[in-house]
């Protein structure tokens, strides 16, 4: 399967404050209640968007001047808690392309990974940096460069990221989705499960 | 050097190495649910590829059962998805313990309790508690459903390789001191962050002590801090468990157990890190927060932002008290509750059960609080009848409820209302984790938890019971 590399992704960015924000709050378990991914994007992170009476809160999602933003930008351990793969699939359908973070779980990293949006991780201060340039300027297009492993603003930003070299080569050639990969050792499966007493 | 348990698995399942580095791992049990599977059945579908080794992958229904009236669902989604999961595994012929089979239940109980679970093998689930498992020396892990389209089909995942910490806890543990306290001790020593690329093994004279069940609570919250697997070397006790168990081949079943033992970790095995802590520094830890990690000694009072060390630090205490509603610098002992919850798969074990029974004899859920007990499986629920535990906990003003993951997460009708606060013996303390976008819960022992219900308040278990020596855990 021949699928699409994703050398960089561009868009304009928003921050989402908090440490720890967990794949409960990206997308409520209510909202799992499916059997397909279809439709996740309109609820991601629903219940800081929205308070208990449906009304609109003050969540930078919800600021006007980051409509369409395309790059989620957030603190630490980002996407922790359960492995649901709504999380990162909600993410995507509500237009999301790419996340720089101070640093992801892994479970959310692989699935967003598969899903061929590249997390990249930053330095705390290089976060900061990026947050207040987009909250200086919302129009502000930021580049995630898988190639180069750096973060650049239409501002003059250029700073240093980091992501493991597996997902980099693996967006790099459009390797993402492992499946054809897997595939293609039938034999060595059915060797390997020979070997294994209890299988 | 030697080897850890994790580099022998790892060793043992390996296939080979793909184009990105990463390692093609065989999978050798697969559990599935309702929740994470159907899209992965319908990527199935539109590839046209079948499931390799049926055999190897076992279904049950948890996170949406209600439990009461559980074959009848109200809600049509959830209806729709057990169907969808009885069509799935007869399509690809997948064993299902479905709610007629008798052997219902939360999956990280069940395997266990059929077998399936077994030391020396590799276990993936749709769930990021599959780190159970760990507790008889597996490598287990929760996956995303992309990844559960790739088991199904091939038995395989692609996969980086973890480093291995070992946190050894040694010493006495003081009555009361329950392994739910351990692990939530863990968590807080080592952060929610704190177990990212590592798996951790837990070693020290504490866990081998343990009985399987505590040490599958201990394993289960592993992710909690981080560790995407957390495990325990088998030994005598996780034989003794495993004998005659339904998937457990009994037929050279001396041969099965030496080959069993023979993936703990070797003496000299290297080890990334290791950590080590004081059984005696562990007292009851409650949550105070709305991360795992926000941990406190039921003695302790509340953090203030006002003695952070960091301004993030700062931040997220603010944040975390304006979500909880609690005060800072004041006891944790003593705020109110409304719910009270015991079960999941982190505390829905018989031995959970049997141990809140001892205590809650003679006394009554506080007026207000409504008291929750689910079983973590039908098996589990069948025995606690057989022991008379339900009319126990009816009898103190507990409601006993059918076999799920219930107000864990509450995907089924089981959940908070507004900000109403849940004592809870689950594992996630998150904004909005028990169903209301407002709830708030604080993480705790099932022994706390029952304290809590009878108090109407946060308590020290140890004030209200006469709690026994630890010796009489089972």
């Amino acid at each position: 399967m021949a699928l699409e590399p994703v050398p960089t992704v561009t868009g304009r960015a928003i921050f989402i404050p908090g440490a720890d924000i967990d794949t409960d709050r990206i997308i409520p378990a209510r909202f799992m209640k499916c059997v397909t991914f279809d439709g996740l994007g309109e609820f991601a992170f629903y219940d800081v968007r929205f308070d208990e009476h449906g009304v609109k809160t003050k969540h930078p999602l919800n600021d006007p001047r980051f409509a369409g933003a395309s790059i989620l930008v957030a603190g630490v351990n980002f996407g922790c808690g359960s492995s649901r793969e709504h999380a990162p699939q909600s993410l995507r359908k509500y237009g999301f392309n790419g996340v720089i973070a101070e640093s992801f779980a892994e479970i959310f990293y692989g699935n967003s990974t598969t899903l061929a949006m590249p997390c990249v991780m930053a330095s705390p201060a290089d976060v900061v940096a990026i947050r207040d340039a987009v909250e200086a300027d919302p129009a502000t297009e930021i580049t995630i460069d898988v190639v180069n492993l750096r973060v650049r603003s239409s501002g003059g930003l250029d700073i240093p990221v980091t992501m493991p070299d597996s997902a980099r080569e693996a967006l790099l050639s459009g390797r993402w989705d492992p499946i054809q990969e897997l595939l293609d050792s039938d034999a060595k499966i059915d060797a390997k499960a020979r070997e294994l007493h209890y299988v | 050097m030697g080897k850890s348990l994790y580099q022998k698995v790892w060793d043992a399942h390996t296939v080979g190495t793909i184009a990105d580095g990463r390692t093609q791992l065989f999978i050798g049990t697969h559990l599935i649910h309702e929740v994470t599977s159907p899209q992965a059945f319908g990527m199935l579908r539109d590839l046209g590829l079948k499931v390799k080794f049926p055999q190897r992958t076992f279904a049950t229904v948890d996170h949406i059962v209600p439990t009461i009236d559980q074959d009848a669902p109200q809600d049509p989604l959830a209806a729709e998805m057990m169907q969808a999961l009885r069509k799935n595994a007869d399509d690809f012929g997948v064993t299902y313990f479905d709610l007629a089979s008798g052997k219902q239940g939360i999956v990280h109980v069940v395997g266990p309790e059929q077998g399936i679970t077994q030391p020396g093998t590799t276990i993936a689930c749709g769930d990021s508690h599959t780190a159970t498992h760990g507790a008889f020396g597996a490598i287990a892990f929760g996956i995303g459903t992309t990844q559960v389209r790739d088991v199904l089909a091939t038995q395989t995942l692609a996969l980086e390789e973890l480093r291995v910490r070992r946190i050894e806890v040694s010493g006495d543990l003081a009555p009361g001191v329950y392994a739910k306290d351990v692990i939530l001790h863990i968590i807080r020593l080592l952060g929610a962050k704190g177990g990212i690329g590592y798996a951790y093994e837990y070693a020290g004279d504490v866990f081998d002590r343990m009985s399987m069940e505590e040490r599958m609570t201990v394993c289960n919250m592993s992710i909690e801090g981080g560790a995407r697997c957390g495990y325990v070397n088998p030994d005598a006790k996780t034989v003794a468990y495993l004998h005659g168990r339904p998937y457990v081949d009994m037929s050279d079943f001396s041969a099965t157990a030496a080959r069993w033992l023979s993936f703990a970790s070797d003496a000299d095995a290297h080890f990334d890190d290791i950590v080590r802590i004081n059984a005696a520094d562990i007292e009851p830890t409650v949550t105070w927060g709305i991360s795992p990690d926000h941990g406190i000694s039921i003695s302790e009072n509340i953090p203030d932002p006002a003695k952070a060390k960091t301004p993030l630090e700062k931040a997220s205490i603010e944040e975390a008290l304006a979500y909880m509603k609690l005060d800072a610098g004041t006891p944790i002992k003593g705020v109110k509750i409304d719910v009270a919850f015991i079960g999941s798969c982190t505390n829905g074990r018989i031995s959970d059960f049997r141990e809140v029974a001892k205590y809650i004899q003679g006394h009554k859920v506080a007026p207000g609080v409504q008291a929750l007990v689910v079983p973590g499986s039908q098996i589990v629920a069948i025995q606690c009848e057989q022991e008379g535990l339900p009319e126990i906990f009816r009898a103190a003003g507990f409601e006993w409820r059918g076999a799920g993951c219930s107000m864990c997460l509450a995907m089924n009708p089981d959940k908070l209302v507004g900000d109403q606060l849940c004592a809870s013996s689950s594992n996630r303390n998150f904004k909005g984790r028990q169903g209301s976008s407002t709830g708030r819960t604080i993480l705790m022992s099932p022994v706390m938890v029952a304290a809590a219900a009878i108090s109407g308040s946060i308590a020290d278990a140890r004030e209200v019971f006469t709690i026994e020596t630890r010796a009489a855990v089972a």
